[in-house]
């Protein structure tokens, strides 16, 4: 129960996201999540989509480099503590958060979702499916 | 007071042209015998051009002998152009660079006594004698810096200061306690020892420095001022190859105006880089060296690639020997990045173990100050991506350390987007040099 993330290398000039992002606007697809990790000299921007497969070869036709990850998509209570629960259940098993980023998603005004990148997958996709954490397929992020 | 020693080997450095000649073809003819009868590479090679000792008989023979080159120098490595048994040889140098392109000399105990006769010259030509403290700030080991001027220090009888390069603080310290009188590096550290004595807030009077002699890059003019004002000296400048023994294959007298070449050891030719052919004096071409005393490495015509004049117009410190101009450039691809040979192909090497493909990759050289700067932008290609930052800084790290150990220096490393670079005629441009030093 993994999503399709994009991680495309960005360098540190001007126009750089905009010309990215209007390339996508463009051919219809739509953001649904978003990061930019940068450093002094460039950085990457990861991405969830509505269509990984088309975004990803939109991108490489325009000559940037672009690579697919999977990563979680959970959904988590919008209150107090409710990313906390979900950690903690990552945590009882030993897992490692990589990185995460909150999404653009949002079915009601109790849940948000938040895109997580652990160090074993297959063990985060257990641990919070047994924990009672909803996460997300490809299939269902299309119709958020 | 006993008056000023002006030349080292007054004979040899103020010989008539005729003398020099004569001199010149006599030790030709004799070397050329030498090497065909125990160089079987460059015999095989005069045999090709159909050249034998016997149409060597005066110094106007040597166009008709066939070229070496750094080619020949690889695949030779690193026995095939010896002249002498190892069990005569007693020392080995080599080039910057621990890969691909070193190049490996080896002298005799005549031929190290020659280099360091060469370097005695161009420190007595900037004034040095037995009464001076001569502090030798170049890289000791397999670089010819350190170990030529060392050499030629002792044989001055200047008290010799083996600093090596670094340290700067304290270089400066034994600078002022042990009163050092010349320095000697690559020019590109004098300015730095210029800019580290003045941020430790001393003046060129609390020195007592009077003369530099520095060599192994390219350095300007307008460097040469900031030196000489920052440290309180006069600078002159060395010129040399480790193929032909290292620094004192040419040098600077008092006049500033052009190294004056040690011809009776060296023999200088123009050429045309495309066809080979000699150039008249006064002409813009590839310097090419004979080596007529080399005993253990005897470069026959061997090409620098270093573009060059010759001028023999008289100079005024009374000198005859031929004066050549600052090297102009290079007809190959090579840089001098702060005092180090570099090859791009030597690039290529290392980024080649990065990826699946040779990455498209730019070197940028600049001079910031008096220090050069040396960067390579390298195009990310997908199978060396991944989605975090760890990966590429693990990446940039590996770079620039597999660089640093294949040619010395360290280089500033950005990664850049896919074509990014900019082509010329569908091939990226290798080489970016902003620095200008003509």
């Amino acid at each position: 129960m993994t999503v399709k993330q994009l991680s495309v290398f960005v360098e540190n000039r001007a126009g750089r996201l905009s010309n990215i992002t209007r390339l996508l606007g463009d051919n219809g697809i739509n953001i649904r999540a978003m990061s930019i990790a940068d450093t002094k000299d460039f950085g990457i921007l990861r991405l969830i989509v509505n269509d990984s497969e088309k975004a990803m070869q939109v991108l490489k036709d325009n000559s940037f480099a672009v690579t697919i990850t999977n990563v979680l998509a959970l959904r988590i209570a919008d209150r107090p503590g409710g990313l906390a629960d979900s950690m903690a259940c990552l945590y009882k098993d030993n897992i490692s958060v990589e990185y995460m980023y909150a999404a653009f998603i949002s079915e009601t005004s109790e849940t948000a979702y938040l895109i997580l990148r652990p160090d074993k997958t297959d063990e985060a996709v257990t641990a919070l499916t047994e924990g009672g954490f909803k996460l997300v397929s490809d299939e269902e992020l299309k119709s958020l | 007071m006993e008056e000023v020693r002006k030349y080292w080997d007054e004979a040899h450095e103020c010989m008539s042209r005729e003398e020099m000649k004569k001199l010149q073809g006599e030790k030709l003819v004799k070397q050329v015998r030498h090497v065909w009868d125990n160089v079987p590479y460059y015999r095989k090679k005069m045999e090709e051009a159909g050249v034998t000792p016997d149409d060597i008989k005066t110094v106007d023979d040597l166009c008709k002998l066939p070229f070496l080159s750094k080619a020949d120098l690889r695949e030779a490595y690193p026995y095939g152009l010896l002249g002498k048994p190892l069990s005569e040889c007693v020392r080995i140098q080599s080039t910057s660079g621990t890969t691909g392109k070193r190049v490996v000399a080896f002298y005799t105990q005549a031929d190290v006594d020659m280099w360091e006769d060469c370097v005695a010259r161009a420190i007595t030509a900037a004034g040095g004698n037995e009464d001076d403290v001569c502090q030798v700030a170049y890289g000791y080991g397999l670089f010819t810096g350190g170990a030529g001027l060392h050499g030629g220090s002792h044989k001055v009888g200047c008290l010799t200061l083996p600093m090596s390069s670094g340290n700067t603080e304290r270089q400066i310290q034994f600078m002022q306690d042990l009163g050092a009188t010349i320095l000697c590096c690559t020019p590109s550290y004098a300015a730095y020892v210029g800019e580290t004595l003045a941020e430790m807030g001393l003046t060129p009077d609390d020195i007592k420095l009077k003369a530099g002699i520095f060599g192994a890059e390219p350095w300007t003019e307008e460097m040469r001022q900031e030196i000489e004002k920052s440290l309180g000296i006069k600078a002159y400048d060395i010129y040399g190859l480790t193929e032909l023994s290292g620094p004192g294959v040419a040098f600077e007298c008092c006049e500033q105006k052009g190294m004056h070449v040690n011809e009776d050891h060296f023999i200088p030719e123009i050429i045309n880089p495309e066809t080979g052919e000699v150039l008249p004096d006064g002409t813009k071409g590839e310097l090419v060296f004979t080596a007529i005393d080399k005993e253990a490495f005897p470069m026959i015509r061997y090409r620098t690639r270093d573009i060059c004049v010759l001028s023999r117009e008289k100079c005024s410190c009374g000198r005859t020997l031929v004066r050549m101009a600052k090297p102009m450039g290079r007809s190959d691809d090579m840089l001098i990045i702060k005092g180090v040979n570099v090859f791009p192909s030597q690039i290529e090497s290392v980024l080649l173990k990065m990826s699946n493909a040779t990455p498209n990759y730019q070197i940028v050289v600049d001079r910031v100050g008096t220090t050069d700067t040396f960067e390579i932008l390298v195009e990310i290609s997908d199978d060396m991506f991944s989605d975090t930052i760890k990966t590429f800084e693990e990446l940039q790290k590996k770079i620039s350390n597999d660089i640093k150990s294949v040619l010395g220096i360290r280089a500033k490393i950005k990664l850049v987007e896919p074509k990014s670079i900019p082509r010329s005629e569908g091939k990226a441009v290798r080489v970016i040099d902003k620095r200008k030093l003509v």
